[in-house]
């Protein structure tokens, strides 16, 4: 519909006013983008390709690819590649399949009962990572944990388990509080993207005798795939910006089973002072996210 | 049209998924009523290693404790500065005012980026939002370092502009609101030029109205995240009188003990007006940001 | 054209709420053009404006080698919360007397331990670090000093300095270089803790000794776990591995246990590998009583043993001992009133321990301003080398590197005279051991220990991991 208004004889002069006035609104959220993300940007991937240092001593030296040829060889660097990709790859379908599923509970319970659900699965996301965690490491605490306390209370665990301790829970016990703290928008979005289905259509599906199930993939789903792209979005970007939990919980352990490119880019960079070091895995890191954004929008936009 | 859908639910289901949904709800309320009976716990309570659910008793011990260990001015306008007052006081209000400024320069950058880009053909349209959408999922660590060195060199290092500019610049504004725009009606846009209309003047008069849940949405998005993004503000500010309240509060830990008493009462002053905005916006917030989100 | 005009007029708009914003900070800068601001006052405040004042009148007598050189009148000193030195009210009351005796107003930032570093860092890399910093050798000569950032102050030693100050401490300050980077203020000695109730009621204090605070041997300190062990049913020590934090605990157990070192005497490499080192893990590792535990940091060891969760606590030291938690229930007490001994780390045959030592003290950043160095020069004087000396040491909660300040006029040798238990605590100060924490790679180092804390926790071969990290080390490998 948008494309209406340039159907009769695109004039040259009409594609220079265009271009102009499109130009000058975009040119204050530009100077911020260029200035704060893309210029930063550029100078990461230039350094990235010196031996450079946060120290006072020395020259920077350019080493060509060392650096990534290091990065490629570097067993944690692939470990955390391999991490990061778990916590997207299972975080982001669990968040939208769970919020889709509290969300067509809840969205047509009356006002204030449905308000006080959504809002009680948004608090997690409002109450600050900083406390959030503070409250997760008491529960998952080793010995005086509520959650090792519950769970022999009721037979399922004999002895207590170092949750965050042992390399084979604390990923699963990072992406659980994740999970908490990603789910409250996604039920926002799909209570009020399921009230506004066509009420006429899946009525009219109903008479026909359709199941739910198929009112549901047929009609409402369809109609609710915006959301879902909107969804999955917000909830990749989520599930890379998880750095607080891991820096505040684990440093990356044990045996670097919680480390990630993000935490790893932060030690390698602030404790090591290894700059392009740090600054090539930043790299590698954007081409990773920029691939899987390209990749979901041609999966939804396909659908 | 509730009662024809209800009506064909089968009740079982219903009720188990119900009882299933408050076992979570109690779940997901946990670490905030957590938070808050933390924070009027004494010592006893927060150190015992039997689970304390509630108080034995009710304090106020660690606000008051909260208050007294750092003092800062209220307010700090060029050589003015306000009244001494408890720092937490002090960082409330630059968190505050922190995120309403990137609030605020966020939409108004971003409907108008959004704009152009949904509704006009200009030259390199594709290439600019392939790139927004490429840069919106880049963590902050990655660019950082740069990113401090050009905050510095424009001398806002240490101060809440520095915090501010970056969140303004995260492009995922643009996108939004670009979603939103595409839900205006070609035909609306082209009868106000044929009446006349500028372009600014179609901006604020046609567009602006009709992307207001838009913005609205925008807006405590981008209030919620600047308000919680921990790390940019730990690196950028380094004076407390600068700090906002989630920087402040871990500052308050000792050299190898952590007060969880202070941090309980700290994490509570920082989540009630968070929590405020919430209830408040709730209703605008989630009206809003559907009917980009479905028609985009 | 009118179109356009409005379209500018709305953009000047955004535009100017940008520079608004800007100038309220003082630093009043346009936008992009100009790059080259960074010789501004590397603080904060905006009364900070660069005006420098003469070493007037007011300055102090002491100020013999810096009298020729301009004083800043106000400086930045960033602090961690070393005892008193984290408390504003405390800090306030040493930083008044300064300013009254010099004129030079000072700025505090106070850091904290899970933060901090990064935070100096970040601001080293923007140019923006603080004139003056407080912390141990550790970073302030194995870090920061190694990495340049530091200005050397060997010249605010003299002789009888060098004669009065310990000499251990000292020689820490000492950059590879030979440059001083830290004027050392107080020192301690890192040991351990039990819960003694609880080891009166195991039968367990047989295995040490409660005057001299040592183990009989560390035949003994196993078989003391063990009673405890068999008496509580429970967990009696953790080998916390989690992060850094604390991590001075761990290595002093283990080196300790059958007389194995951390680093080369001469500071270039780690030892850790040795024969005596993988003895003491294996035997950790085997120990019932003792877990590895990847969840917790020597903080979290503390919170546990002082809830009585932990019945030996291995990240301690005399600040603990005086003020063990926040709840403020007594010195030496756990929450339920369970009485706290300190105690050295256990030794084959019972004697010497070496206790890994913790010195405190002022280093100056070359912020590139000999003004501003002056003056933070003045402040350390004043702090570490007058008569106010006094108060910054008790201010710690520490002891004094020295007996004397002043040339040796003045004598502080008494000023925990009347308090018992660092009267008590100093019977530890004379196994105070090599300060090694400024070996080469430091940081990377440290990292290595705790990553294979982790690893032999996890059940890993202890020979092979103290082989591959020690090299690591050694190579200052990031893995």
């Amino acid at each position: 519909m948008a494309r209406s208004k340039n159907q009769p004889t695109t004039s040259r002069a009409l594609v220079r006013r265009e271009t102009i006035s499109g130009y000058l609104f975009m040119l204050p959220s530009l100077i911020f983008f260029v200035g704060f993300v893309i210029i930063p940007m550029i100078l990461c991937i230039y350094t990235s390709f010196f031996d450079a240092n946060l120290t006072a001593n020395g020259e920077d030296v350019f080493i060509g690819f060392a650096n990534y040829v290091e990065l490629f060889n570097d067993e944690i660097f692939r470990k955390a590649l391999l991490n990061t990709f778990i916590i997207v790859v299972v975080s982001v379908p669990v968040t939208c399949v769970f919020s889709l599923w509290v969300s067509s509970v809840i969205y047509k319970l009356r006002g204030p009962l449905l308000s006080l659900f959504r809002c009680i699965f948004y608090l997690p996301v409002v109450t600050g990572s900083v406390a959030v965690t503070v409250v997760w490491k008491w529960i998952y605490n080793y010995r005086t944990g509520v959650l090792n306390d519950v769970l022999t209370n009721l037979g399922i665990i004999d002895s207590n388990v170092n949750w965050l301790g042992d390399s084979s829970t604390a990923l699963a016990c990072i992406i659980v509080i994740l999970l908490t703290t990603s789910v409250g928008q996604p039920i926002v979005l799909y209570v009020s993207a399921l009230g506004n289905v066509d009420v006429s259509l899946t009525e009219a599906a109903q008479v026909d005798g359709a199941t739910d199930l198929q009112v549901f993939w047929k009609i409402k789903w369809p109609q609710m795939m915006p959301t879902t792209l909107y969804i999955l979005v917000i909830t990749t970007i989520n599930s890379f910006q998880c750095f607080a939990l891991i820096q505040l919980l684990t440093s990356g352990g044990p045996t670097n089973s919680t480390n990630t490119v993000m935490y790893y880019i932060y030690y390698t960079a602030f404790k090591l002072y290894r700059l392009g070091y740090g600054n090539a895995m930043g790299v590698v890191l954007a081409i990773f996210i920029a691939l899987l954004s390209a990749l979901q929008f041609k999966l939804t936009e396909e659908k | 049209m509730n009662s024809s859908v209800k009506s064909k639910h089968p009740s079982a289901y219903r009720i188990v998924s119900l009882i299933v949904l408050i076992i979570f709800a109690i779940l997901f309320l946990f670490p905030l009523y957590w938070i808050i009976t933390g924070a009027f716990k004494p010592t006893t309570d927060i150190y015992s290693t039997d689970t304390v659910w509630w108080p034995t008793e009710w304090v106020t011990t660690n606000f008051e404790k909260l208050f007294s260990s750092r003092t800062a001015p209220l307010f700090t306008i060029g050589d003015f500065e306000g009244p001494t007052v408890p720092a937490a006081i002090r960082w409330l209000v630059n968190s505050v005012f922190m995120s309403v400024m990137a609030m605020l320069l966020t939409c108004v950058t971003a409907s108008m980026a959004g704009y152009a880009i949904a509704k006009k053909r200009f030259i390199g349209r594709g290439a600019v939002f392939t790139l927004i959408v490429c840069a919106m999922a880049l963590p902050k660590q990655v660019i950082l370092i740069p990113l401090i060195r050009e905050i510095s060199a424009m001398g806002l290092y240490n101060s809440l502009w520095a915090v501010i500019l970056p969140t303004v610049g995260w492009p995922f504004g643009v996108f939004l609101m670009k979603q939103f725009c595409e839900g205006v009606p070609g035909e609306m846009l082209e009868a106000a030029r044929i009446d006349g209309a500028g372009e600014a003047q179609t901006f604020v008069q046609i567009v602006m109205p009709l992307i207001k849940p838009g913005i609205g949405a925008l807006a405590i998005f981008t209030f919620i995240n600047s308000w919680n993004d921990y790390f940019t503000q730990l690196i950028m500010l380094t004076s407390s009188a600068n700090y906002t309240i989630s920087v402040g509060i871990a500052t308050l830990q000792g050299e190898s003990s952590t007060d969880f008493g202070i941090l309980m009462a700290g994490a509570a002053l920082a989540a009630v007006p968070i929590i405020t905005v919430f209830l408040i916006f709730q209703k605008y917030f989630t009206q809003g940001i559907t009917m980009g989100a479905v028609k985009g | 054209m009118k179109k356009i005009l409005a379209l500018v007029l709305a953009m000047l708009m955004a535009l100017s709420l940008v520079a608004c914003g800007s100038s309220s900070d003082d630093t009043a800068t346009d936008d992009t053009s100009d790059s080259t601001t960074t010789e501004e006052a590397s603080g904060t405040d905006e009364e900070e404006a660069e005006v420098e004042a003469e070493a007037d009148a007011e300055a102090d007598a002491e100020v013999e080698e810096t009298d020729s050189t301009e004083v800043a009148d106000s400086i930045t000193l960033w602090t961690y919360p070393i005892g008193g030195w984290g408390t504003e009210e405390t800090v306030n009351a040493l930083i008044e007397g300064f300013t009254a005796e010099t004129g030079i107003s000072v700025t505090v930032e106070y850091l904290d331990y899970t933060n901090g570093d990064e935070k100096v860092n970040t601001a080293l890399a923007a140019g923006e670090g603080p004139d003056l910093i407080m912390e141990g050798p550790e970073r302030l000569v194995a870090d920061w000093g190694a990495s340049g950032y530091m200005v050397d102050i060997s010249d605010l030693l003299d002789d009888t300095d060098i004669a009065e100050i310990n000499a251990a401490a000292l020689d820490a300050c000492y950059g590879e270089d030979g440059a001083v980077y830290e004027y050392p203020l107080v020192m301690t000695a890192h040991c351990m803790a039990i819960n003694k109730t609880v080891f009166e009621a195991a039968g367990a204090m047989q295995y040490l000794d409660e005057e001299t605070h040592l183990w009989n041997s560390s035949e003994d300190f196993f078989a003391a776990v063990q009673a405890v062990y068999e008496y509580t049913g429970a967990t009696v020590g953790a080998i916390y591995c989690g992060g850094q934090g604390g991590d001075q605990g761990t290595r002093a157990l283990v080196n300790n246990l059958y007389g194995g070192t951390f680093a080369s005497e001469d500071h270039t490499s780690y030892t850790w590998n040795s024969e005596e080192n993988i003895q003491a893990l294996e035997a950790l590792v085997a120990c019932e009583g003792i877990e590895f535990d990847a969840s917790i940091v020597g903080g979290d060891e503390i919170a546990q043993f002082y809830q009585g969760t932990l019945n030996m606590a291995f990240c301690w030291n005399i600040a603990q001992q005086l003020d063990p938690n926040t709840a403020g229930t007594g010195s030496g007490l756990t929450l339920s009133g369970d009485e706290i001994l300190f105690m050295a780390f256990p030794t084959e045959d019972g004697s010497d321990p070496e206790l890994c030592g913790g010195i405190w003290g002022f280093g100056i950043f070359n912020n590139g301003d000999d003004a501003k160095i002056a003056a933070a020069k003045l402040f350390i004087q004043y702090m570490c080398d007058s008569e106010a000396t006094a108060d910054a040491v008790t201010a710690a909660n520490y002891f004094a590197v020295r007996d004397t300040v002043v040339d040796g006029t003045v004598d502080i040798s008494d000023i925990w005279a009347d308090n018992e238990i660092m009267n008590e605590y100093n019977i530890l100060m004379q196994y105070l051991g090599d300060y090694y924490q400024v070996t080469t790679n430091w940081t990377a180092a440290r990292y290595q220990w705790w990553n294979m804390l982790q690893v032999i926790g996890a059940g890993g071969d202890v020979t092979e991991a103290v082989e591959t990290y020690a090299t690591n080390a050694d190579n200052g490998i990031s893995e």
